[in-house]
This record gives structure tokens, C-alpha cells and sequence, in this order.
């Protein structure tokens, strides 16, 4: 019984170099030599997010909240959506932060992020959520994982729709991609198919 | 089709195999400590903290401790455990890792190892290559619920045909890191925590690891299965608990859905109960809307402290125990009762026929999980 190809990554964005693509069309491109928090400050106006919680937040789920904004505005996705999100480096970004601070004053407001899935919490409150979650550590991109995991949740019925992808950030370097998966659209969701959309503009 | 749990162990300050632990619960033994630490005004900190040149005598049976860190020690160690008990061949058999932190202090401070030893990617490695298990290990980092959810993934991956044996191996530590981070929430008790009591007043940390095998192989005699498992997120704050317990109350729902059971057949339900004053109360609010107030409840975290990562396989470890000796354990340092909802918390060891249990945790990033474990026999 393969019900794979019932399921279509209906929607895609990959955000990568100062750059932000919605399925393979740039829709936002800054100066590459602006750095990374003007990068999250620039594109959060650019694309009217309009969120302020989004200024308090660590810049893993900066990134997360962008990234499932454009990919999810305009689109007709349900509450039992499940999000299965995976990178490298964990929350090692804000972790650092955290460390610098443990000689001095440590604040909760930092430690809070400290936690891959905290991403996983944020885009689940900005879209009502309440599904199936769960954060994935990868030392690489594996389309693999992402799609077999994504099918078992779906085929199981424990959620209508994912959001699956990889968020990765590491000494300022970002590399996003997030794919909603459910039964619309004319690209099937494969293995092939979502390291294409990874590989699209990364060689 | 019947996803079993099997070979089980726990490495903790209570012990190094699964009945030195269970012996130390009926004894009522707890694994925290006062221990001396900076930080603290008062000069130290409850804690379940593992004696390290012990773990290293017990390493040195099955490796160099020189060359491992204190998790990594830990996680070998349990692995070779379920390893040491079964024939399985690990050129098909999953290896999933759970942990929360891993070995984060490296990060910092790097001692006599890497600093890239910190990443998860790199513990999960250490511990593929020392037994030589072929698939590329599945890593789970979710928050506390993370060591529950590893066993959940294995059954869905099991189901849907991906391999028949898993190992879920699940560690953490009480770093300097997490321990600075919970007392700058000011979430730490200042005595061994007291989960549901009136008087709670925050987590104590504990460090563990554990392992078990998730499999779909039956054996002769009582088998554990993992009938149904459900995880919800609350949508609602990503540090506080929903006041309403909206996303375990749902995860309850589903798991008694996908095994199509209702509230009142639940024999026994081991919480999360880390004695914060916000988590213990929303549990209280989902176990009531779930119609379970009645259930025999108890909390493992006065043993064991918050093992994090660890410590929703332990105490699926635990219950998975429960339901096969028909042994109900004592939620210790229980007081009085302290939630706004009626709970029947298990005051005292007792014997009791039991047959289905629902295990339950919740963590930061509003994640909530749902398991539940039915015992059958095999004649």
C-alpha cells in the first residue's frame, strides 16, 4: 500500500546568502554584505512580517518564523499540521551566548532558546499548531530521514499536513529550507525531489 | 502489528542495571544529593549526580574511560547492556539517540577533548562506531520530552516497515550550563523536589542515561507493548506550561484513540511531575479533563531529579516495570497534595494487578507526549 504519491510538497522557501526564495523565485535579495542581524532585521520589514514577538526571539527561530511566513501566507493548511525540523548545530548559536554569560549574569530571556525545538514552539504559536512536533539533529541536509519520517506521520493520520525541512545556523551562516507537504500540488513529495529544491542555488 | 519493549537498562546514582535501580525505589532510596557548587548562595545544590570515578571503574570493563566523556560513558555503557542480551544484527538494527544538551559544557571548556565532541552529531558517532551499528543513527533533540519521543519514532519507523529492532539509547547531564540556566529561572528547589506537593518549590536536575529495545519480534512469556503514542504541542508559550494542559490533554486523547482505549482502563500513570508550581498544576488540569484523577499517579523525579532527555525513557523503563511485577512505586517526597484538581498520588509501595499504564510527559517549546504500554503474555 503506497500512498506516497498522494502527497505533494505543495509549497517551498530556502533561505540562504541574504537571500530568500519561494519556491524557486527570489522574492527577497539584500546586499551581501550587510551581516546577519541586519539580515533578520532588513527581511522581517521587507516582508512586513508584522510580529513583534519575532524581536525578542533567539535568531534560530528569527530564522524559523521568516522561513514559515512566506511559506505558509496565502496558504490553506490546517491546525494538525505537524512540523519535523532538522539541522547540525542544534541551538549551538544561542548556546554560545548563554555560555559567554554563565561567568557574569545569566539571563533566562537567553537560556529559554536554548533548545532546537524552541523553533518548533515559536512557528506553533504564530500558527495556532497544536500537532506533532519533533526536532531532528543531522550532521548534513538528509532528505531521507525528513521524507520517511514525514510519511509515517501522514500515512499513520497522527497529522494532515508537515512542515518539514532543515534550519541550520552556525557562526552567522544560515541555510533554510522548509517545504509544506500535504495533498496539493504537482511536485510528489520524494526523496529526489526535496534534495532538489535543498541542492536548487546551493551548489 | 505489536511494537515490544524490551531489553531495558538505566545508569543512574541509584545504579547500573535496571534492578539496582528498581531495588533502590522500593527502598526508597533517592539519588540526590547536596552538592557543594558555587553558584548558590548557600554554597550548593539537590542534585542527582553520578559518582565519575565509579562510572569509570564500570566503563573500564568495556573500554578506555580516558578517551570518553562522562555522557558518552554512560550511553556506551547502557548500549552495551541491551547489546550484551540480544543476538541482533546491527548491520539492520536503528540506533536512536536522545539527549537535550549532549556533552554541551565541551563547548566552553573542551578539556581533553574536541570541542566539536559538544555536538550531538559527534556523540551519536562515538557511540555508532564503538558497537559498529551500519544505519546512520536518528537523533532526537526535543526538549524533555525527547527520551519518550525516541521511543515513539522507533515504533512509527517499525510500523511503517523501516527496520524491526531499535536501540533507543537516551543520556544528559547536570552541566554547568543547564544548572546556571534553571537557576537563572529561579526554577531550582532549594531542597530534593517535591513533585504535586503543596510545598513544591521547583526541579531539582538529575543526570542518567538509558536504553531499551524497541522491537517487533515477540517473545514467550509477559510482553510489553507500546499500543498507542501521541504528541501535541500547546501553541501557547514556549517556557510555560498551557494553564488549560491543552496540548497533553490532546496527546492523551489521540494515544487512547490509536489504541482504542478509554480513560478508565488506564491501570497506572507515571507523569512528568517536575515539582515546578505551573507544570505539576497543568498536568492536575489535563489528567482531570482526561477523566484520570482516579488513576494511581506518581512521579519518578523525587529519585531521580530531572534527568532531562533522559527522563521520559527512564521512567517508560520504570512503568514498562510496573506493569510487569504489578508493583505501584511511591511518588517520593510527596507531602500534601498541592494542585487545584484531585489526583490519586501512590503514597506507598504496593502490589497491585495492573495491566495498562499511560506514560506521559511535557517540555520547553510547549511539547507534550502520550504513550501507552499494555502488558499481554505470550504462552
Amino acid at each position: 500500500m503506497d500512498r506516497a504519491k498522494n502527497h505533494f510538497i505543495t509549497n517551498s522557501i530556502r533561505i540562504k546568502n541574504e537571500e530568500i526564495f519561494l519556491k524557486k523565485d527570489t522574492i527577497l535579495s539584500l546586499d551581501s554584505k550587510i551581516d546577519f542581524s541586519q539580515f533578520l532585521k532588513d527581511s522581517y520589514k521587507k516582508l512586513a512580517l508584522n510580529y513583534p514577538k519575532y524581536h525578542k526571539m533567539d535568531s534560530l527561530c528569527k530564522l524559523g518564523i521568516l522561513g514559515s511566513t512566506v511559506l505558509l501566507r496565502g496558504q490553506d493548511f490546517k491546525a494538525n499540521t505537524a512540523l519535523v525540523l532538522s539541522n547540525a548545530s542544534s541551538s549551538h548559536d544561542v548556546d554560545i551566548k548563554h555560555m559567554q554569560s554563565m561567568e557574569s549574569i545569566v539571563s533566562p530571556a537567553v537560556f529559554v532558546y536554548t533548545l532546537p525545538n524552541i523553533v518548533l514552539g515559536e512557528i506553533s504559536i504564530k500558527y495556532k499548531l497544536q500537532s506533532e512536533n519533533v526536532f531532528f539533529i543531522e550532521d548534513k541536509f538528509n532528505a531521507d530521514l525528513l521524507v520517511d519520517y514525514s510519511e509515517t506521520i501522514l500515512n499513520s493520520g497522527k497529522a494532515l499536513s508537515v512542515v518539514c525541512g532543515w534550519i541550520e545556523l552556525k557562526n552567522d551562516q544560515y541555510d533554510v529550507l522548509l517545504c509544506l507537504v500535504s495533498n496539493n500540488g504537482e511536485i510528489p513529495f520524494t526523496k529526489e525531489n526535496l534534495e532538489e529544491l535543498y541542492r536548487f542555488e546551493n551548489e | 502489528m505489536n511494537i515490544l519493549l524490551q531489553e531495558d537498562i538505566i545508569i543512574s546514582p541509584l545504579g547500573f542495571s535496571t534492578s539496582e535501580n528498581l531495588k533502590a525505589i522500593k527502598a526508597g532510596n533517592s539519588g540526590l544529593q547536596f552538592h557543594e557548587n558555587s553558584r548558590f548562595p548557600n554554597g550548593g545544590f539537590y542534585a542527582g549526580i553520578l559518582d565519575a570515578s565509579l562510572l569509570a571503574d564500570n566503563f573500564s570493563v568495556i573500554g578506555d574511560s580516558t578517551k570518553f566523556t562522562k555522557l558518552e560513558q554512560m550511553m556506551l555503557l547502557a548500549t552495551q547492556s541491551v547489546l550484551n542480551n540480544n543476538e541482533l544484527d546491527l548491520s539492520e538494527t536503528a540506533l536512536i539517540i536522545s539527549s537535550t544538551k549532549g556533552n554541551i559544557d565541551l563547548l566552553g571548556n573542551s578539556k581533553n577533548f574536541s570541542k566539536d565532541r559538544a555536538s550531538l552529531n559527534s556523540l551519536a558517532r562515538v557511540i555508532q562506531e564503538f558497537f559498529g551499528f551500519k544505519l546512520k543513527p536518528i537523533i532526537v533533540s526535543n526538549a524533555c520530552i525527547s527520551g519518550g519521543l525516541a521511543v515513539a519514532i522507533a515504533k512509527r519507523f517499525i510500523q511503517a516497515g523501516k527496520f524491526n529492532n531499535a536501540i533507543v539509547v537516551a543520556g544528559d547531564l547536570v552541566s554547568d550550563f543547564v544548572t546556571s540556566g534553571f537557576q537563572s529561572f529561579q526554577a531550582l528547589s532549594a531542597t530534593p523536589c517535591k513533585p504535586f506537593s503543596k510545598n513544591r518549590d521547583g526541579i531539582s536536575l538529575g543526570e542518567a542515561a538509558a536504553a531499551i529495545l524497541v522491537s517487533n519480534n515477540k517473545r514467550e512469556g509477559t510482553n510489553i507493548s507500546l499500543f498507542g503514542d501521541a504528541s501535541t504541542n500547546d501553541a501557547n508559550h514556549i517556557s510555560a506550561p498551557s494553564r488549560t494542559g491543552e496540548g497533553l490533554y490532546k496527546s492523551i486523547q489521540q494515544a487512547l484513540k490509536e489504541s482504542k482505549l478509554s480513560a478508565s482502563e488506564i491501570d497506572y500513570l507515571s507523569a512528568h511531575g517536575t515539582a515546578t508550581i505551573f507544570n505539576d498544576e497543568m498536568e492536575a488540569v489535563a489528567f482531570n479533563r482526561a477523566a484520570l484523577f482516579h488513576v494511581p499517579v506518581n512521579s519518578f523525579k523525587g529519585f531521580y531529579g530531572h534527568t532531562l532527555g533522559a527522563s521520559a525513557l527512564i521512567e517508560t523503563i520504570l512503568t514498562k516495570h510496573s506493569l510487569i511485577n504489578n508493583e505501584l512505586y511511591p511518588s517520593l517526597n510527596f507531602e500534601e497534595l498541592g494542585v487545584s484538581k484531585p489526583l490519586n498520588i501512590v503514597q506507598k509501595f504496593e502490589k497491585k494487578e495492573l495491566k495498562t499504564a499511560l506514560k506521559t510527559a511535557s517540555g520547553f517549546g510547549g511539547c507534550n507526549l502520550a504513550m501507552i504500554l499494555k502488558k499481554s503474555f505470550n504462552g
